[in-house]
Parts: C-alpha cells; structure tokens; sequence
C-alpha cells in the first residue's frame, strides 16, 4: 500500500520561543528549524511498514516555503520515497493544510496518511482528524501502537485514563504519539541519496485550494513570569514553609 | 447566541472537565446547554442537568455513541452545532479527539485549548509549549473550541435544574470500531483534579524505585502521581501519568517535582501550579527557576525524610 506522510517544518524542539517585543509573533528569525518531533515518528512507521513489506511507497509532503524542501530531504533521507512540496508564504492554518491533504490524497491515492498528532510551534492537535472529516475515512490518533493488516489497522491509541485498542478500516488517517517507535539517525550515504530522490513543488492554487486562514493570531506575548522563589536548606525548613508560609499541607 | 458544551462523562455520571468547560461558556454568555452523548447514559444527563447555568441538556443514548468513537460521535455534533454559536468540550484526549473532526465537517477552524475569553469571538491560547500567549479572533459563523480545564474554575455542580430532552441519533458510520482499554487503576484522585501533585523524573531508576519512592509521599498527602516523559518512555510509569506539552496540564494548589529537570515540555503542563516545589541534586537544574521552594539534594535521602516529617 501506498503511504503519504505529512512532515512540518518547526523550531526545533529544544529552543525556548519568546514573543516579539512588538507583540507580531514569535521571536524564531534566527531560531535552529527540524522536522516536527511528532512527523519523524510518522516516517519512521512508515519505513517500517515499507520494510516490513507492508507498504510499497512513501510521499513525503510538507506545505510552506522553500525551506521545507530540506524537511522533504530528511524524510527521504530516512526512506521517504519521493517528495512534494506544497509551496506558499500563506500562514497555513490546520483546516486549510487539511485541505491541500485531502487534495494530495485525491491525486496519489493512498491507503493511508500519517501525520503528528500534533505539531509543536501552533500546538493545534488538528490536521489529522480534520483530514480524516475531510475524506470521510476512519481515524486512528494518538497512536502508540499499529498494527497493519488486510483491509484494516488495529491501532492502539493514548488516551486520559491509558491506552485504548481500536479496529479501524482503511483507508485511514493516523496520527502518531511519541512512544510509537523510536527514529532512526540519518546517515550521511542516506543523505546523498535523498538528494537524488524526486521533489515535486506545486502551489496551493493548483490543488484549487484555498489557504486563507480562519483564524487571526494578534497580540503575541510571553506568559506571566513566576516571582523566583528561595532555596530551602533542609527537608525541616521545607516542611516549616509549606505548613506556615505556603499553607498548602 | 447560545453555547453547547460537549460533556465528558462516563455514562454514569459527567466528568470535572465538563464543569470548567461550563464556567468557559458563561463567559461568552447565552444560553448554555450541554450535550452528553453515550451509551445507557442517562445517569450522566440527569447529573448534567444540575450544573448550575445550564438551560438545557441533550441526550444522543445510542450503541454507536458507546466509548465516543470519533467517526461516530462527530457527525452528530455538526448537525446539533448548526443551532448554535460556540461548540464547546473539554481539552481531553477524548474531546481532541473528535473536535477538529466536528470542526471540518463544519467547514470551520478549531481553536484549540484557549485558556481565556476575551469576548464572543475572540479568545487566548498557549502555542510553543507554552512559551508564548496569543489572541485569536475567529470570523467564522460557528466557533468550535477546546478548553483547558486549568484556566476555568469548576462551575457548581449542583443548583440547575435543566429540561433533558432526547435527540436522534446520527448512524452508525461503520468506519471504526472500540476493541478494548487497558486503564490504569488507582484509588488516588485524578491526576488533573488533584488538590497536589507528586511527579518523578528520570532520576527514580526504576519502576521500583518510582513508586517506593513516590507513594508513600502521595499517600500522605492524598496527592496524584504524575511524571516526566522520560519517566514514563523507560516504563517507571504509566503514559497517562505525563504531565507537559504532549501529556496533561495540570494546575493543583502544590506540585512537588522529584528528580526531573524542568524541560519547556514538562513546565508546558504545570508552570500553572500555584506552589511549586522542586527536589533535585543539581542547583542549576531548570526546575528550580519556576520553583517556590527548592531543596537541593539527592532524592533518595529527602524524600523518605520529606514523608516521615509530613
Ligand atoms: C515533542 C516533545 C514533546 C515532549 N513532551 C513532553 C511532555 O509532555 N512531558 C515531559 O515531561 N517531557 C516531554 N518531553 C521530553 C522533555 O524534553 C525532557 O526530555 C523530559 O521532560 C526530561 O525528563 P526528566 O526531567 O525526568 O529527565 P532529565 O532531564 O534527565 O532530568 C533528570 C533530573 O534528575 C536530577 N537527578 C538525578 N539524580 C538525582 C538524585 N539522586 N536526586 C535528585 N535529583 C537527581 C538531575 O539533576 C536532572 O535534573 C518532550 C519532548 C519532545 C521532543
Ligand atoms: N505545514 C504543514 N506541512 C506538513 N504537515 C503539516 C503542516 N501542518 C500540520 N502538518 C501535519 O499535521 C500534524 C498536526 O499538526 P497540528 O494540527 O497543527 O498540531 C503535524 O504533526 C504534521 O504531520
């Protein structure tokens, strides 16, 4: 089966975003971009699958400018197959990204599409589900587990209480958590193979999709600070504070 | 104007997280009615019509509303949702779930885990893990949002009295069916409705050592447990004890956090707590930046001293 996987170019997990003084956006101009943390897990199944024998081709997409390319690159430098980029300046919403999805899946026609549960910079938890409305398919989300058989997955997913098994039919969309699997480290050969891999780049327009966004973001800012608290020597002076300063025991 | 609030519950009876989401509703303003849609679930409508301010609660009791599957529960929502202006649930794994699927059925955006209401259209939400507060303003004609329950105090769960009233259900949408659930049992509050929270980090070992170390304090204090990411990814806990960006928010009167950093992802989910306590053997360690009380030292020799002192 054929596989599309939905990569998002982000600031990379370990940078601490603060607003701009002006309160336009995020302060990122300069910040160190990744792979969404969420989407190199959904590679990572999907070259599994592949490996497994279970999937025959993956597309990785990712919609946004030019520099997503690189995104694509590290996708087929993990076994992604091909690429294509979905190229705009367009402050992409989930609904509208969902659309250019829906699409995508129209023109490829796959079996499945894996994306994040959730991407880390607009921290929506969306897409996938949104997608899923969009073709009218079965949803798997937050998946810490799948299982790929004939006509349907069995996925187990992460919920409030634990874990909870579903049977979905396929085609599908999934949605993928963090402890689904580990990814793997790109090697450099990989890397030099990637480079060759096809990249196709298309506009919005060209799906016929539009990309405006529904929601206006204004007044960035960063939280309220907490007022830095002391240092307690001993786990007495701890117990003292808690009872008669903080009087929360 | 006129809100619907999606209950959480478990037929039996409606979820915390319904109460808050309730408290959201009023401040849009209009009448608030709720939703509870579920299997042999007239025990939760019958507790939802006493939330004080809730005008009205609708029933959907139907098998194929059995464990809330989304490709079943949704379509159902955007058909009630056409008699309102806001669609309101909880931001639970179980209303995430569904949510942005009721929202594109709608042709509509979803705003995601707001955790203010500025006015009818216009709402506060956390993005970057919490680092950074934006205003969204939303022109389309129906708003679907997801609460955070930590920033809305519970409305009373007593003092309505609403007129339940039935409504048909949508069908069965024969895309997915619920196989089973492995839920963590523990006699403990709910992690995210806990008066305090005891976390444990990377730091306890083991799985042993996490719980030895951990309950007993707990128990003293009537507290949840919870835990980091990477606590839970080498197994000492459970993954629905993760507190942070990807896990759950919580906000209790104190969160004593033993043995873990402080990573953005972590903070992200109870930077909130009004007393924060850290213990942990590194003095630069993060955590101690958004701490109230922080005790340096090794977690093995404090926290048996901490629980016999309390
Ligand atoms: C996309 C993404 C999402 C994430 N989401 C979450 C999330 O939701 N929640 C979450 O928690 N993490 C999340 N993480 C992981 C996060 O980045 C950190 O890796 C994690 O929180 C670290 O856990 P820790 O503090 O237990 O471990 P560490 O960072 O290893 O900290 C262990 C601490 O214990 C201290 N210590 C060691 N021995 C002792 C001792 N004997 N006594 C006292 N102290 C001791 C050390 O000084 C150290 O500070 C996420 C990461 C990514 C990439
Ligand atoms: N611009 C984008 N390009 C590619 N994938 C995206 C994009 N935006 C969202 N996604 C996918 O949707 C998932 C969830 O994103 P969100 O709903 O924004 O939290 C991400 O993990 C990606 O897999």
């Amino acid at each position: 089966m054929k596989l599309l996987v939905a990569v998002k170019r982000v600031v990379d997990y370990n940078v601490n975003v603060r607003s701009k003084s002006d309160g336009t956006g995020p302060d990122i101009a300069n910040a160190k971009m990744s792979m969404n943390p969420f989407d190199e897990v959904a590679i990572e199944e999907a070259v599994r699958l592949k490996e497994a024998g279970k999937a025959t081709e993956i597309v990785a997409v990712s919609m946004g400018l030019k520099a997503c390319e690189e995104t694509i690159r590290t996708a087929m430098a993990m076994g992604a197959d091909r690429g294509i980029l979905v190229e705009t300046d367009a402050q992409l919403q989930p609904l509208a990204v969902a659309k250019v999805l829906k699409a995508l899946v129209a023109k490829e026609q796959p079996q499945a599409v894996l994306l994040g549960k959730q991407a880390i910079d607009d921290d929506c938890n969306q897409t996938g589900q949104m997608l899923a409305a969009l073709l009218g398919w079965a949803q798997g989300t937050f998946l810490s587990k799948l299982e790929v058989g004939d006509g349907k997955a069995i996925v187990i997913r992460e919920v409030d209480g634990g874990l909870e098994t579903d049977e979905i039919k396929l085609p599908a969309v999934l949605t993928v958590d963090l402890r689904l699997n580990e990814p793997r480290f790109v090697k450099l050969p990989n890397i030099m193979k990637a480079k060759k891999k096809p990249l196709e780049v298309i506009k919005p327009a060209d799906l016929g999709v539009d990309v405006d966004p529904r929601l206006a973001y204004s007044n960035f800012r960063d939280p309220p600070k907490r007022q830095a608290g002391i240092k307690v020597k001993t786990v007495a002076e701890l117990v003292e504070k808690l009872k008669n300063e903080a009087k929360v025991i | 104007m006129s809100v619907l609030v999606i209950a959480e519950h478990d037929n039996a009876s409606i979820k915390k997280a319904t109460l808050n989401t309730v408290t959201a509703a009023g401040k849009i303003g209009g009448d608030i009615h709720i939703l509870v849609a579920g299997k042999d679930c007239d025990g939760a409508a019958q507790t939802a019509a006493k939330v004080a301010g809730v005008s009205k609660v609708l029933v959907a009791d139907a098998p194929q509303y059995n464990h809330e599957l989304a490709e079943n529960i949704a379509p159902l929502v955007a058909k009630l949702a056409a008699g309102y202006s806001h669609v309101l649930a909880p931001a639970t794994t179980m209303c995430k779930n569904f949510m942005p699927r009721v929202a594109a059925l709608l042709d509509v955006a979803q705003i995601s885990e707001i955790i203010a209401v500025e006015s009818a259209d216009t709402f506060v939400r956390p993005i970057y893990a919490g680092n950074v507060l934006v205003t969204a303003k939303s022109s389309d004609p129906i708003k679907v949002i997801t609460v955070r329950g930590t920033s809305f105090d519970a409305a009373p769960a007593e003092g309505g009295s609403a007129a339940v009233e039935a409504v048909d259900p949508t069908p069965e949408a024969g895309l997915s069916s619920y196989v089973s659930q492995e839920l963590t049992k523990s006699e403990r509050p709910e992690l995210t409705a806990a008066r305090i929270v005891v976390s444990g980090g990377r730091a306890l070992g083991s799985y042993e050592e996490f719980h030895k170390q951990l309950e007993p304090l707990a128990d003293k204090l009537g507290a949840a447990i919870g835990a980091t990411r990477a606590a839970v990814d080498a197994g000492y806990a459970p993954n629905d004890y993760q507190v942070g960006q990807t896990g759950k928010v919580v906000a209790p009167e104190l969160y004593i956090g033993i043995g873990l950093s402080g990573a953005i992802q972590h903070l992200a989910g109870m930077k909130d707590s009004k007393v924060i306590v850290a213990i942990n053997k590194d003095e630069e360690a993060p955590i101690f930046q958004v701490s109230d009380y922080g005790l340096v030292a090794d977690l093995f020799t404090a926290v048996p001293e901490l629980t016999k002192a309390i």
